[in-house]
C-alpha cells in the first residue's frame, strides 16, 4: 500500500484519508477549519452525488456536504 | 454581582434554541437545521429578585465574521454581558474553538455541555471536572430537550468568569484544543443504531433519492389524509350542524336583501345559505379560513415540524443540490421553498440563509410565482378537485413547469454563477412531541391572527365594491385581458382584486361564477402567479428593496399574462 495524494472528489465512498491541504481564500479555509476540516484530520468520504454533485464527508462524527468545486480544493492523503 | 444581560453563544445545531426556551419559557422556534435564528430572539430570566435580559445569539463557528449571521454574533459579544457558551458534547473538539475565542474576550463565560444524553449511546465519555480545570470557567452538563442540568446552569451563573486570555493564532488554538480533548474525552466503540443506518442510506444518492421521493409522497398523502378527515368529521359538521341554524335565525331577523344581510350573510344560493358561495362575513368569510384552509395548515405544519426536528431537510438540500444549480441556486434554497409551501412569508424570510443577492432574488421571485401556499392549495383542491383530480394535477404541473422555466431563464440572464453548498448535516434526532406541538401551535395561531382578519377584510371589501358598482367599472376596463386573452368572464376581476389581499378567498370567489372546468383551471393558475398577496408583498419589498421588488413584480405580471393566454389556447 502506497500513500498517495488526491483531492476529495477522487476518494471512494467509504475510504478514509488524512487532510493535507486546503487551497483557497482565508475565509474559505477558516470556515472549513471551524467545521472540523483541517490539515492532519482524519476524513471519511460518505458519498458523492452524480454529475459533479456535492460530496458528503464525515469528520469527528459530523457529516458535512461540500460542493464539488470546493471539494476539489481539499487535498487528502490516502493509502491504496 | 448583578447580571443584566445573558448571551447564549454557540455553533449552529447545538440545541441553543432549546436551552433558550428552557431558560425563558418563551415562545421560540426550535429547529434542527442551521441558521433558523439569523434574526436573534430575546427573552427574560428571573434570577431571584432580579430579571436579566437573555439573548439567543445566532449560531456561529467563529468570532471572526465570515457571514452576516456571524457578524451579528460578534457584535453582540462585544456589547458584553455574561456568555453562556453552549457546546455540543458529542462534538467537543470543533466546539471548543469558539470557546477558546470567547475566553480571549473580555466577557464572563460559563460553559453548558449540551446534548449530554447523546454522548452515552455514541460511546463518548467526558470528564466534566477536568474540562472545567482546563478551561478555568464553570462547565455544566445539560440536555436542552429534557431540561436536565438547566437548574444547575442557572445556579452557577454568578460563578461565570472572564479569563481575557492573550490572543493566540488559529494553529495555536487547535493545538491547545487537541491537548484538552485528549485529556478529558474517551471514545469507546459503539454499534450503529437504527437511526444512523438510516442517516447513511438517506444521504447516498442511489438510496437517498428514492427515499426522498418516498418521504415527499408520504408527506403529501398524510397531509391530505389528516386535512380531509378534519374537514369531513370535525369542521364541516361544526359549520352545518351548529353554525348554520344560528345563521338562519340571524338571516330571518335581518331580512334577505337588506344591506346588513348582504354584508353579514351574503346572497342565498338556490334559496339557501351556501358556505362556499354566499360571500357574507359570517358565512364564507369564516368558512374559508377555518373549515377549508385551517385543517390543511394544521396537517402541513405538523408534518413539516416533524421533518424539521428529525433533521431531514438538510439531507433533502444535498440531494436537490444538482437540480437546484440549474435554477441558479444551491440545494439549500429548497428549505425556503418548502417553508413557502406553508406560507410564503416565512418562506421569503428564510431566503436570508442564502448569502448572495443574486441567489436571493432568484429564490424569492421563483417562490412568489411558482410556489402556491397551503391556503391556496387547500382551496384549489377543494374547488377544482370537485371537477376531477386530473385538473388539480394540471394546475400544479403548470406551476412546477413555470418554476423550472423561470429558474432556467433567470440563471441565464442574471450575471454571476450559483454558489456552492457547504453545510453541516445534523444527525437524526427523534423529534420531541412537546417541541413539535409548541411550534405547530405558534404557526397555527400565527395563521389565525394574520390571515383571519385579512380574509374578513377581503370579503367586506368585495361586498362594498359590489354595492358601489365599482367592480362593474373595473370589469369593464379589464375585459379585454380577462375575456379576450384568458377566456374568463369579466366578473372574475373581483377574484383578481381580492387576490391582492388573500389568495384563498380569491380562489373561493371563482366558485359562484359558474365557470367551465377550463376557465376554473385557468383562473386558479393565474391567481397563483399574477401577484403575491399583500403580506408576501410587504416582506418581499423589505427583503429585496424597491428596485428589485419592481423587477420581480414585472416578471410575475408578464408570466401571468402569457401563461393565461397560452393555457387558453391549448387547453
Amino acid at each position: 500500500m502506497n500513500k498517495i495524494n488526491i483531492d476529495l472528489t477522487q476518494m471512494q465512498p467509504g475510504e478514509t484519508g488524512i487532510v493535507k491541504e486546503i487551497q483557497g481564500g482565508q475565509g474559505f479555509v477558516r470556515k472549513l477549519q471551524s467545521m472540523g476540516v483541517r490539515p492532519e484530520k482524519k476524513i471519511t468520504k460518505v458519498s458523492s452525488h452524480f454529475w459533479r454533485g456535492p460530496q458528503t464527508v464525515e469528520v469527528d462524527n459530523i457529516q458535512i456536504a461540500i460542493g464539488f468545486g470546493m471539494a476539489r480544493r481539499i487535498l487528502v492523503e490516502v493509502k491504496r | 454581582m448583578k447580571i443584566e444581560k445573558i448571551l447564549l453563544v454557540g455553533n449552529p445545531n447545538v440545541g441553543k434554541s432549546a436551552i433558550f426556551s428552557r431558560l425563558t419559557g418563551a415562545k421560540v422556534i426550535i429547529s434542527n437545521y442551521p441558521g433558523t435564528t439569523v434574526e436573534f430572539t430575546q427573552g427574560k430570566l428571573k434570577l431571584g429578585e432580579e430579571t436579566a435580559l437573555i439573548v439567543d445569539v445566532p449560531g456561529t463557528y467563529t468570532l471572526e465574521p465570515t457571514c452576516k449571521a456571524e457578524d451579528v454574533a460578534c457584535r453582540m459579544v462585544k456589547e458584553g454581558g455574561v456568555a453562556i457558551n453552549i457546546i455540543d458534547a458529542t462534538n467537543l473538539e470543533r466546539n471548543l474553538n469558539l470557546t477558546l475565542q470567547l475566553l480571549e474576550k473580555d466577557i464572563s463565560v460559563i460553559v453548558a455541555l449540551n446534548m449530554w444524553d447523546d454522548t452515552k449511546h455514541r460511546g463518548i465519555s467526558i470528564d466534566v471536572k477536568k474540562l472545567e480545570e482546563q478551561l478555568g470557567v464553570p462547565v455544566v452538563s445539560t440536555c436542552g430537550l429534557s431540561g436536565e442540568g438547566i437548574k444547575e446552569l442557572i445556579e452557577r451563573l454568578p460563578q461565570a468568569k472572564a479569563r481575557s486570555l492573550p490572543v493566540s493564532s488559529d494553529t495555536q488554538k487547535w493545538e491547545k484544543i487537541g491537548k484538552i480533548v485528549e485529556e478529558v474525552q474517551k471514545l469507546t466503540h459503539r454499534h450503529h443504531t437504527f437511526l444512523e443506518i438510516l442517516e447513511d442510506l438517506s444521504i447516498k444518492p442511489l438510496t437517498g433519492v428514492p427515499i426522498a421521493l418516498g418521504i415527499i409522497y408520504c408527506s403529501f398523502w398524510v397531509v391530505r389524509l389528516i386535512g380531509e378527515n378534519l374537514i369531513g368529521h370535525i369542521f364541516e359538521p361544526l359549520f352545518t350542524k351548529l353554525w348554520l341554524p344560528l345563521l338562519m335565525k340571524l338571516s330571518a331577523f335581518l331580512v334577505e336583501g337588506s344591506f346588513l344581510h348582504h354584508i353579514l350573510i351574503g346572497n342565498f344560493i338556490e334559496g339557501k345559505i351556501n358556505f362556499g358561495q354566499s360571500f357574507g362575513l359570517l358565512t364564507t368569510g369564516l368558512y374559508v379560513p377555518i373549515a377549508m384552509v385551517l385543517p390543511y395548515i394544521f396537517s402541513f405544519y405538523l408534518i413539516l415540524g416533524f421533518l424539521e426536528d428529525l433533521g431531514y431537510l438538510p439531507r433533502l438540500a444535498v440531494l436537490a443540490d444538482n437540480f437546484m444549480h440549474h435554477l441558479g441556486l444551491h440545494g439549500y434554497a429548497i428549505i425556503p421553498f418548502i417553508l413557502g409551501l406553508g406560507c410564503k412569508v416565512p418562506g421569503i424570510l428564510a431566503t436570508r440563509l442564502l448569502e448572495e443577492r443574486r441567489e436571493k432574488f432568484i429564490a424569492t421571485t421563483l417562490m412568489a410565482v411558482g410556489i402556491p401556499c397551503m391556503a391556496q392549495i387547500a382551496m384549489i383542491v377543494g374547488l377544482v378537485g370537485q371537477r376531477g383530480g386530473k385538473f388539480v394535477a394540471i394546475i400544479f404541473f403548470v406551476l412546477f413547469l413555470l418554476l423550472i422555466i423561470k429558474g432556467l431563464a433567470l440563471n441565464r440572464v442574471l450575471k454571476g454563477a450559483s454558489p456552492e453548498i457547504l453545510v453541516e448535516i445534523p444527525p437524526y434526532r427523534m423529534p420531541q412531541i412537546q417541541a413539535v406541538i409548541k411550534k405547530l401551535w405558534m404557526r397555527l395561531s400565527g395563521f389565525l391572527k394574520e390571515a383571519l382578519p385579512l380574509v374578513l377584510l377581503g370579503v367586506l371589501f368585495v361586498n362594498i365594491l359590489y354595492t358601489l358598482k365599482i367592480i362593474d367599472f373595473f370589469a369593464y376596463i379589464f375585459a379585454p385581458v380577462l375575456t379576450g386573452l384568458w377566456g374568463l368572464p369579466k366578473e372574475a376581476i373581483s377574484a383578481l382584486m381580492v387576490g391582492f389581499l388573500r389568495k384563498d378567498v380569491a380562489v373561493g370567489m371563482l366558485g359562484p361564477l359558474n365557470l367551465t372546468t377550463k376557465q376554473l383551471v385557468i383562473g386558479s393558475t393565474i391567481l397563483a402567479i399574477y401577484f403575491p398577496c399583500i403580506a408576501t408583498f410587504v416582506v418581499l419589498m423589505r427583503e429585496l428593496g424597491i428596485k428589485d421588488m419592481l423587477k420581480s413584480a414585472l416578471i410575475m405580471i408578464i408570466v401571468a399574462v402569457s401563461t393565461g393566454a397560452i393555457l387558453n389556447l391549448i387547453l
